[in-house]
C-alpha cells in the first residue's frame, strides 16, 4: 500500500479545503483522520450500519464505502455543516429536546439521512421515515423518538421557525 | 397546588443534548494527540492451544513499527471480579478462544499496525476444545482454568429456602419446563476505543469507552504495577454500552503498556469483528423449572429452578451472573418455597458477562412462560393469576430479598386496560395473539464488587461566586443520561437552572468514586449522593442569607436562581449573591455527598447477589401475528408500563423504556451469538449485517406508561428504568405465540424454525428436550422468613466468624 499522499480540493460543508491524504483512504477516513471532522462516526466500516452517513451532492452516502478520491468536485455535507449549538438546525434542536440522541453515536448519520428525506419530502409520513431510515442502526432508542423528532422538525421547517 | 418539583420529572432537554445532535461530543476514537501511535492486536485463530513460540521479527522489521508487545511482558492477571482474576492482557502461554489476543503492535499509522499484527507468527500446540456446556461438565479434570469449583465448572451454586420437595409433593399439579435462552450481544454502535498518554511527570492518562472507569483504574494499576495515584482514567461518553463496556479489557491495558513502553500516546480502536469477539454478552442458559400449584388457593406452592450457564473462556462477571439466574424469581409473585441450583461452565468461546438485565433475563423468560401455563392449568386469565399472586410491598421474600414499593399491580392494570386484553385475549382469530409478561429488576446492586464499607457513589459540589455550580462524580454517561440526572438533582435542590450546573464526570483524578454504570445503580446511588451534597450546600447558603435577609434559615426557599423568604417573597436575593455571602461567611464553598445502600436481611453465602435498595417492576402486553406456513412472527403493537417510582427526566425515562423494549424485540425474534463448533469455534456471523438486529422495519409501535409511586429509597422517589423494561418483552412474545397458535416455544430467540417445529410436534412445543444431570449435592438450607429464619444458612452461625475474617481480608486487599 502506497504511503504517498495525494493532494486535492474537497468541498465540505460549503467550504473548499486543500487536503492531502492517502489515495486508498475512504471519505470517512479523510473526514475524520485528515480533516479532524470527527462528527461523522463509524460503526462497522463495512457499509452495514449507516453510522457514517454523509450527503454527497445531496444524496445520502456511506462514507466508509466511498473513496476520498471519488469526491473531487462534489459537495459533501456532514453534521458539522448542518448547524451549530448556537444555531442548530431544526432537526438537531428536536433531536436534543426529545432525547432522540441517547448515546448520540448513530445520531450524525441519522441526521444526515433525515436531512435528505426532508429535502425530498418536507412532510414525510411515518411509513416513509421507516423505509428511508431502514439502513441506519440505532441501539438506544428503538427509533421511536427519532421519528417524532424528524416529524416535529419537519413541522418547524414548514412554519419557518 | 404549586408543582412539587421545578425540574424533576419534567420534559427538560438533556444537558448534553445539543452536543450529541451537533456531533460535538467526543467519543474515545474522536481523540487524537501529536506523535500518537496506532495499536493493533494479533488474536488467536485457534480455539484452544498452548503457545509454543511467538515470532515477532517480521513485524518488528517493518517500517513504521515502533514497538511490539507479547504476553510475557505483562504476566499479572486481572479480571473484573476479585474471585476471577483469570485474564492476561496478552496470552502468555495458552489461548482459550478464537479472538484471544496474543501480541500487540504500535506503529506510526493504522495500516502499518494492522499489517504488522498480521505478520506476527504464532506456533501453537492444539488442545482439545470444549464448546458445549453439557459436555464441559462431564469432564472432571480442569481443562480451561486451574481454578473454579470442579473440572470445567467455574461456579456451582445450590440453595434451598423452605421445603421445596415437600411443596412440589403436596402440590395438586407440578409444571415442568426445560427452556433454552440463546446468548446474544450488546452491539453498541460505538466500537471500543482507548487512548493512553504518558505524562512528563511519569503519570499515565487513559481515555476509554468504558462503563466502569473505577474498575479499569484497578486493573491497569495491577497489571502495570503502577500505583493508582499515577494513573488517571477518563471514561469518555460511551457510544452505547448495555453492559458491553463493563469489564476491564485486554486492549485497554495493552495500549496503556505500549504508551509506557514507547513514551508516546497510543490509541486502539477495535474493528466491529473484534467487538463481537470481546463479547461479555448474554450467557446462553439452559434451564429447568418445576413449579407446584395449589388448585384451591390458585397459588404457587414452590419452585425448583435450575440453570446451566455457558460462560465462555473467562470468568468476567460470571459468578454474579450465575447467582442472578436464580435470584429474582421470588420478587414478583409469591413463592413460599424456593430452590435454586446453578452451574456455570467454561467453554472455548468468547467470554460471556453482563448484558442489560444481567443474568435475570433468561430465567424471567422461563418463569413467565411457566406462569402463563400455570394460569391456563388453573383455568384462569394469565393477568388475573398474576394479580392474585403478587408479592406484597414492604415484604421479605423466601430468599430474603426486601421489597419496598411494588407497582406491578398498577403496571398490569395499565397494560391490560390499554391493550383491550379483557375483551380480546384468547378471542383473536387464529394466527393472531396477545401475550402478557411481567418482570422486575434491581435498582443498583446492594453490594459492591469489592466488599468494603465505603460509599458506592460520591458527589462533590463547587459553588462559584458567579452562581455557577460544578458537580463532580465518577459516574459515566453511556447514553442513559446520567449527566442530566446529576445536574437535575443538584439544580432542583439549589433552585438553579439545569444549565447552571456544569457536570464533571468519570475522571479518576478529579471526581469521587462512583462504582460504574452497571446494575441500574447510577440514578439511585449518584442521585442520593447528589441530593446530600446539594442539601449541605443549600444549608450553608441559607445560613448566610438568613443573616442578610433577617429571617430564620428554615423559612428560605431556593428557586428560579433566587433565595427568598417563603412568607415574604419580596425578601430575596439572587443565587449568585447568596454564594457570595456564604463564601464571605464560611470561606470557599464546597460540599460532598455520599451514598451506601441499606443493609440487606439475607446473611447466607450468596445473599450478596439479588438485594437492592428497591426493585422496579414492568408489565407488557404484546400483540402479534404469526404465519403458520412460514413461522414468521410480526409484532403489531407493544404496550408497556414501568414502575419507575419517580421519573427524574420525562424524556430520559421514556427513552430508556422504549430502548429496552427495542432491545427485547431483537432478543425475542432474531439476535443470537452462534459459533462454528466444528470449525474452530469461530463466530459464525461477526458483522452488523449478518448478526440480525431490529431495523426501523422490525420495530413495532410502542405505548409506554410510567407508573410513578415514589419509593422511599430513591432520589425524589426514583427507581431504575434502564434495564427492567427489557425483561417482559421476550416472554410476552412467547406467550403471544401461544395465544395465536396454541404452541409453546421454550426457546429464545423465537425464530420461525422453532415455531414450525412446535406446530409439527406432538406436544405442541419446541425447544430443548432434556436437562443434564448437574451432579448437585445437597443444597445449602436456609429457613425462610415465614419459617422463622434469621437469614443465615442453617448451621452457618459457626461459619460466620470465618466469613467475617474473609471479608476483612478482602477489604485489606481492596485498600492495598
Amino acid at each position: 500500500m502506497t504511503k504517498r499522499k495525494i493532494q486535492m480540493m474537497l468541498s465540505v460543508n460549503g467550504e473548499d479545503h486543500d487536503v492531502s491524504f492517502l489515495p486508498h483512504r475512504t471519505l470517512l477516513e479523510v473526514l475524520r483522520e485528515d480533516m479532524q471532522l470527527t462528527g461523522t462516526k463509524h460503526g462497522c466500516e463495512l457499509g452495514e450500519c449507516g453510522t457514517c452517513t454523509v450527503l454527497v451532492d445531496g444524496e445520502p452516502a456511506l462514507s466508509c464505502l466511498v473513496l476520498g478520491l471519488e469526491c473531487a468536485g462534489k459537495d459533501i455535507q456532514t453534521v458539522e455543516g448542518l448547524g451549530t449549538a448556537g444555531g442548530p438546525h431544526p432537526l438537531q434542536k428536536r433531536f436534543a429536546e426529545l432525547n432522540a440522541a441517547q448515546c448520540g453515536y448513530c445520531t450524525p448519520g441519522i441526521l444526515m439521512a433525515a436531512q435528505s428525506i426532508l429535502t425530498k419530502d418536507p412532510t414525510p409520513d411515518r411509513e416513509t421515515l421507516r423505509e428511508e431510515l431502514a439502513g441506519n442502526l440505532c441501539r438506544c432508542t428503538g427509533y421511536l423518538r427519532i421519528y417524532e423528532a424528524i416529524e416535529m422538525a419537519a413541522e418547524d421547517m414548514q412554519h419557518g421557525s | 397546588m404549586a408543582p412539587k418539583y421545578r425540574i424533576i420529572g419534567k420534559a427538560n432537554t438533556k444537558v448534553d443534548g445539543l452536543a450529541k445532535s451537533t456531533g460535538a461530543t467526543k467519543f474515545a476514537d474522536d481523540l487524537s494527540l501529536p506523535r500518537m501511535l496506532y495499536c493493533k492486536l494479533h488474536r488467536a485463530h485457534v480455539p484452544y492451544a498452548v503457545i509454543k513460540n511467538i515470532d515477532t521479527s517480521a513485524a518488528e522489521a517493518m517500517d513504521g513499527v515502533v514497538a511490539v508487545l507479547v504476553g510475557s511482558e505483562l504476566p499479572t492477571q486481572f479480571g473484573i471480579l476479585p474471585v476471577s482474576q483469570d485474564e492476561h492482557a496478552l496470552c502468555p502461554d495458552k489461548v482459550r478462544f478464537v479472538g484471544d489476543p496474543v501480541a500487540a503492535v504500535a506503529a506510526l499509522d493504522e495500516d502499518t499496525a494492522f499489517a504488522a499484527a498480521q505478520a506476527i507468527r504464532v506456533e501453537y500446540e492444539p488442545l482439545p476444545p470444549v464448546f458445549d456446556p453439557a459436555e464441559a461438565i462431564q469432564n472432571e479434570v480442569p481443562q480451561l482454568h486451574d481454578y473454579g469449583d470442579d473440572g470445567n465448572v467455574h461456579k456451582r451454586v445450590a440453595m434451598e429456602f423452605g421445603d421445596v420437595a415437600g411443596a412440589l409433593e403436596d402440590a395438586d399439579e407440578v409444571l415442568e419446563d426445560v427452556v433454552f435462552y440463546q446468548g446474544n450481544t450488546h452491539l453498541p454502535m460505538e466500537q471500543h476505543a482507548t487512548l493512553a498518554m504518558p505524562e512528563a511527570d511519569g503519570r499515565l492518562t487513559i481515555w476509554s469507552s468504558t462503563q466502569t472507569p473505577h474498575y479499569l483504574h484497578k486493573a491497569v494499576s495491577k497489571v502495570l504495577g503502577l500505583p493508582p495515584s499515577r494513573i488517571r482514567i477518563i471514561a469518555c461518553p460511551n457510544g452505547g454500552g448495555f453492559g458491553g463496556k463493563s469489564d476491564p479489557f485486554n486492549h485497554e491495558i495493552v495500549v496503556a503498556a505500549l504508551a509506557v513502553k514507547t513514551q508516546r500516546p497510543c490509541k486502539i480502536t477495535l474493528t466491529r469483528e473484534e467487538v463481537f469477539y470481546c463479547h461479555r454478552g448474554r450467557h446462553p442458559v439452559l434451564m429447568r423449572s418445576r413449579m407446584g400449584l395449589d388448585k384451591k388457593k390458585k397459588a404457587i406452592t414452590g419452585i425448583h429452578f435450575e440453570s446451566l450457564l455457558d460462560g465462555g473462556a473467562y470468568g468476567s462477571y460470571g459468578v454474579a451472573s450465575t447467582y442472578y439466574t436464580g435470584a429474582l424469581q421470588t420478587v414478583t409473585y409469591k413463592v413460599p418455597n424456593y430452590r435454586f441450583d446453578g452451574v456455570r461452565t467454561f467453554t472455548n468461546k468468547p467470554p460471556c458477562g453482563p448484558k442489560r438485565g444481567h443474568g435475570t433475563v433468561q430465567p424471567r423468560f422461563a418463569l413467565e412462560i411457566q406462569v402463563d401455563r400455570a394460569a391456563h392449568a388453573l383455568g384462569m386469565d394469565p393477568a388475573d393469576f398474576r394479580l392474585q399472586n403478587l408479592q406484597p410491598p414492604e415484604s421479605v421474600t423466601a430468599n430474603w430479598l426486601r421489597i419496598r414499593t411494588m407497582g406491578l399491580k398498577a403496571c398490569i392494570d395499565k397494560v391490560v386496560e390499554a391493550s383491550g386484553w379483557r375483551e380480546r385475549y384468547g378471542k383473536l382469530e387464529r394466527g393472531h395473539g396477545l401475550g402478557l409478561a411481567c418482570s422486575s429488576y434491581i435498582t443498583g446492586a446492594g453490594l459492591p464488587i469489592y466488599w468494603n464499607r465505603m460509599p458506592h457513589s460520591g458527589v462533590q459540589l463547587k459553588l462559584d461566586r458567579g452562581g455557577g455550580v460544578t458537580a463532580f462524580c465518577g459516574a459515566t454517561d453511556i447514553g442513559q443520561g446520567s449527566d442530566t440526572v446529576l445536574a437535575s438533582c443538584v439544580a432542583e435542590i439549589l433552585g438553579v437552572d439545569l444549565l447552571d450546573v456544569r457536570v464533571c464526570v468519570a475522571d479518576t483524578d478529579l471526581t469521587p468514586v462512583d462504582l460504574g454504570s452497571y446494575s441500574s445503580r447510577v440514578t439511585l446511588m449518584m442521585g442520593n449522593a447528589a441530593i446530600q451534597a446539594a442539601e449541605r450546600a443549600r444549608d450553608l447558603l441559607a445560613k448566610a442569607c438568613a443573616e442578610k435577609l433577617e429571617v430564620p434559615p428554615a423559612r428560605l426557599a431556593f428557586a428560579d436562581n433566587r433565595v427568598f423568604d417563603t412568607q415574604d417573597p419580596d425578601k430575596s436575593m439572587e443565587f449568585a449573591q447568596a454564594v457570595v455571602f456564604a463564601e464571605a461567611k464560611f470561606g470557599t464553598i464546597g460540599t460532598v455527598g455520599s451514598y451506601s445502600p441499606p443493609k440487606m436481611p439475607g446473611r447466607y453465602r450468596g445473599a450478596g447477589v439479588g438485594p437492592t435498595p428497591t426493585y422496579s417492576y414492568s408489565a407488557s402486553v404484546i400483540e402479534l401475528h404469526c404465519d403458520e406456513e412460514t413461522g414468521i412472527i410480526d409484532i403489531d403493537k407493544i404496550w408497556i408500563a414501568h414502575d419507575i417510582g419517580q421519573a427524574i427526566n420525562y424524556h430520559l425515562a421514556m427513552g430508556q423504556v422504549e430502548g429496552s423494549v427495542y432491545m427485547g424485540v431483537g432478543e425475542a425474534l432474531m439476535e443470537e451469538m452462534v459459533y462454528r463448533d466444528r470449525r474452530n469455534g469461530a463466530h459464525k456471523i461477526p458483522s452488523l449485517l449478518e448478526y440480525k438486529s431490529p431495523t426501523t422495519m422490525e420495530m413495532p409501535p410502542v405505548d409506554t406508561f410510567l407508573i410513578e409511586e415514589p419509593d422511599p429509597e430513591g432520589p425524589f422517589g426514583a427507581k431504575e428504568v434502564g434495564q427492567g423494561p427489557l425483561l417482559p418483552i421476550m416472554p410476552a412474545v412467547a406467550n403471544g405465540v401461544f395465544d395465536a397458535l396454541g404452541v409453546r416455544v421454550n426457546r429464545c430467540p423465537i425464530t420461525p424454525e422453532f415455531v414450525l417445529a412446535a406446530l409439527e410436534s406432538k406436544d405442541k412445543r419446541s425447544g430443548p428436550k432434556s436437562y443434564p444431570d448437574l451432579r448437585i449435592e445437597a443444597p445449602a438450607r436456609i429457613l425462610t422468613p415465614a419459617e422463622g429464619g434469621d437469614g443465615y444458612e442453617i448451621d452457618q452461625k459457626r461459619k460466620t466468624k470465618q466469613l467475617a475474617r474473609e471479608q476483612r481480608t478482602d477489604e485489606q486487599k481492596t485498600t492495598r
